[in-house]
């Protein structure tokens, strides 16, 4: 569904994606994972189009991204940090999300979940940050996207809310949607990952299906195999 | 289009500073009116203070919304929405809301104290400088990533086109005295909005005599119809050319 061609993108001076290669299917959830700084975010900001990458293509669903924002209709995106105009009601910016998408086909599970219709006269200022959290999934999730990119999802999240999200990953990955997950949190999401991307200094170092991780690293839990690779990677540099 | 706009007017509306300006203007104004006997002397010190804190409050009201609405506008850029959309959808939400706040504050008075060709003149360049001044603070806003950094370039602008420029052409003026500057100065006013928004209305006023020679020579070209329309043009262009290149900046943009 999205396939990443040789990008490259450098800030000023650092270059924060050194040639990425990789292929994103339906039916997948990966969990996108590497140390602060090596490239997680900015990888998603160039699947969403808000960075503008030096060299390479990427494609959705077989448009390019760089064209038309379109193709931005199939992404539910929730970001690490939602900051919203201060002024604005809770209500108010569903509302304007939802004429802005217009589309019919809604999801409103997660809004009824998080009990939004309660929070609807609150000004986005006013809101804590795990409220804010809430927010900003109910709008990834509103307009049903083949794909969605959770962006840390359960950092700030009391541990009901991140049940309630969790269990909606897991029905919106029957449904054959494409879920790209980054998190430091590894044990949070274990359950519901069928593959690992494993970012390092701006590269790419393995995409992997969960049981072929299993196997090569002789470990079952999904935290203590990355451990294991991360210590394998320092052992090689070092 | 419309809708976003209405979003971004909404936002700016509760904040409340919008209508406490307009509430400074609309008192200013009105008390200038109530004071002078003569209200074309009255406009001419409303003339003063209009061509001082209309540029400055579009200029750093513009820049400080711009940044208080960053993560907002790359929540919007995630949408299926294309940047010129969210970028022009911000910039009329400015018009609309800052040109509000000025015909309330200064057109109601106007209108109703002095309703005649300076009043209009008056009233008209006074929108055209607000078009100009949030267009250049957008400009600035969408190259500087710092908000320090854009908040001293908006006040660099002002004092630049308030003060500074007119120090240059003055010492321009006086070091070339001896030679012919009529087509030049002429040129030369044109390159700073808020010195042609004075000019136009000064010689509507017939102030101008005031002015002596160089007056008599603005009188002839800006006085006629040909004139008016000239001005209203580079003001024109003086809006719409920031507001090119911060498009083009802005298509461009990493957020």
């Amino acid at each position: 569904m999205i396939v990443i061609e040789n990008l490259y993108k450098r800030f000023g001076k650092l270059e924060v994606l050194k040639g990425i290669n990789m292929q994103f299917n339906a039916g997948e959830v990966v969990s996108l994972i590497g140390p602060n700084g090596s490239g997680k975010t900015t990888l998603i900001k160039a699947i969403l189009g808000l960075i503008k990458p030096d060299k390479g293509v990427i494609t959705v669903n077989g448009a390019t991204v760089n064209g038309s924002p379109a193709y931005r209709a199939s992404i539910g995106y929730m970001p690490q940090i939602g900051r919203y105009p201060d002024n604005m009601k809770v209500g108010q910016l569903l509302t304007m999300i939802r004429e802005i998408r217009n589309t019919s086909n809604q999801d409103t599970q997660l809004e009824e979940e998080f009990n939004m219709d309660l929070l609807c006269e609150k000004p986005l200022g006013t809101l804590s940050g795990g409220t804010k959290q809430k927010v900003n999934a109910a709008l990834a999730f509103l307009f049903n996207p083949p794909v969605l990119i959770l962006d840390e999802p359960t950092a700030g999240l009391d541990p009901l809310a991140t049940e309630i999200l969790k269990a909606k990953i897991a029905q919106e990955k029957k449904k054959n949607k494409l879920i790209i997950v980054t998190s430091h949190v590894l044990s949070d999401l274990q359950e519901l990952t069928t593959h690992v991307a494993y970012m390092q200094e701006g590269r790419l170092i393995f995409k992997k299906d969960l049981p072929t991780l299993q196997r090569e690293t002789g470990e079952e839990k999904l935290g203590l195999a990355i451990a294991q690779i991360m210590r394998q990677q320092k052992n090689t540099q070092g | 289009m419309m809708k976003l706009t209405r979003y971004v007017l909404y936002d700016i509306l509760r904040n409340k500073i919008v209508l406490l300006y307009a509430a400074f203007l609309f008192l200013i104004t009105a008390g200038l009116f109530q004071l002078e006997e003569n209200s074309s002397k009255a406009i001419l010190s409303l003339l003063t203070i209009v061509l001082t804190v209309l540029p400055l409050v579009s200029l750093i009201f513009t820049t400080i919304h711009y940044y208080n609405s960053y993560e907002f506008i790359e929540l919007m850029l995630a949408q299926p929405l294309s940047r010129t959309r969210v970028l022009l959808s911000e910039y009329f939400g400015l018009v609309l809301s800052l040109l509000g706040a000025f015909w309330l504050g200064v057109g109601l008075p106007v209108l109703f104290y002095s309703p005649d060709a300076i009043g209009i003149s008056l009233l008209i360049t006074g929108s055209l400088l607000t078009l100009v001044f949030i267009s250049m603070a957008l400009f600035t806003s969408v190259h500087a990533r710092d908000k320090a950094k854009g908040i001293g370039l908006a006040l660099l602008l002002w004092f630049y086109f308030s003060l500074i420029y007119d120090g240059i052409l003055l010492m321009l003026l006086f070091a070339l005295s001896d030679y012919p500057m009529e087509k030049l100065t002429l040129l030369l006013s044109a390159l700073n909005p808020i010195d042609l928004a004075r000019i136009v209305i000064m010689l509507k006023m017939d102030v101008s005599a005031l002015m002596g020679y160089t007056g008599a020579i603005y009188k002839n070209f800006f006085g006629n119809a040909y004139g008016t329309i000239f001005t209203l043009g580079v003001l024109i262009l003086w809006a719409a050319f920031p507001l090119g290149l911060a498009k083009r900046k802005f298509l461009k943009k990493d957020m």
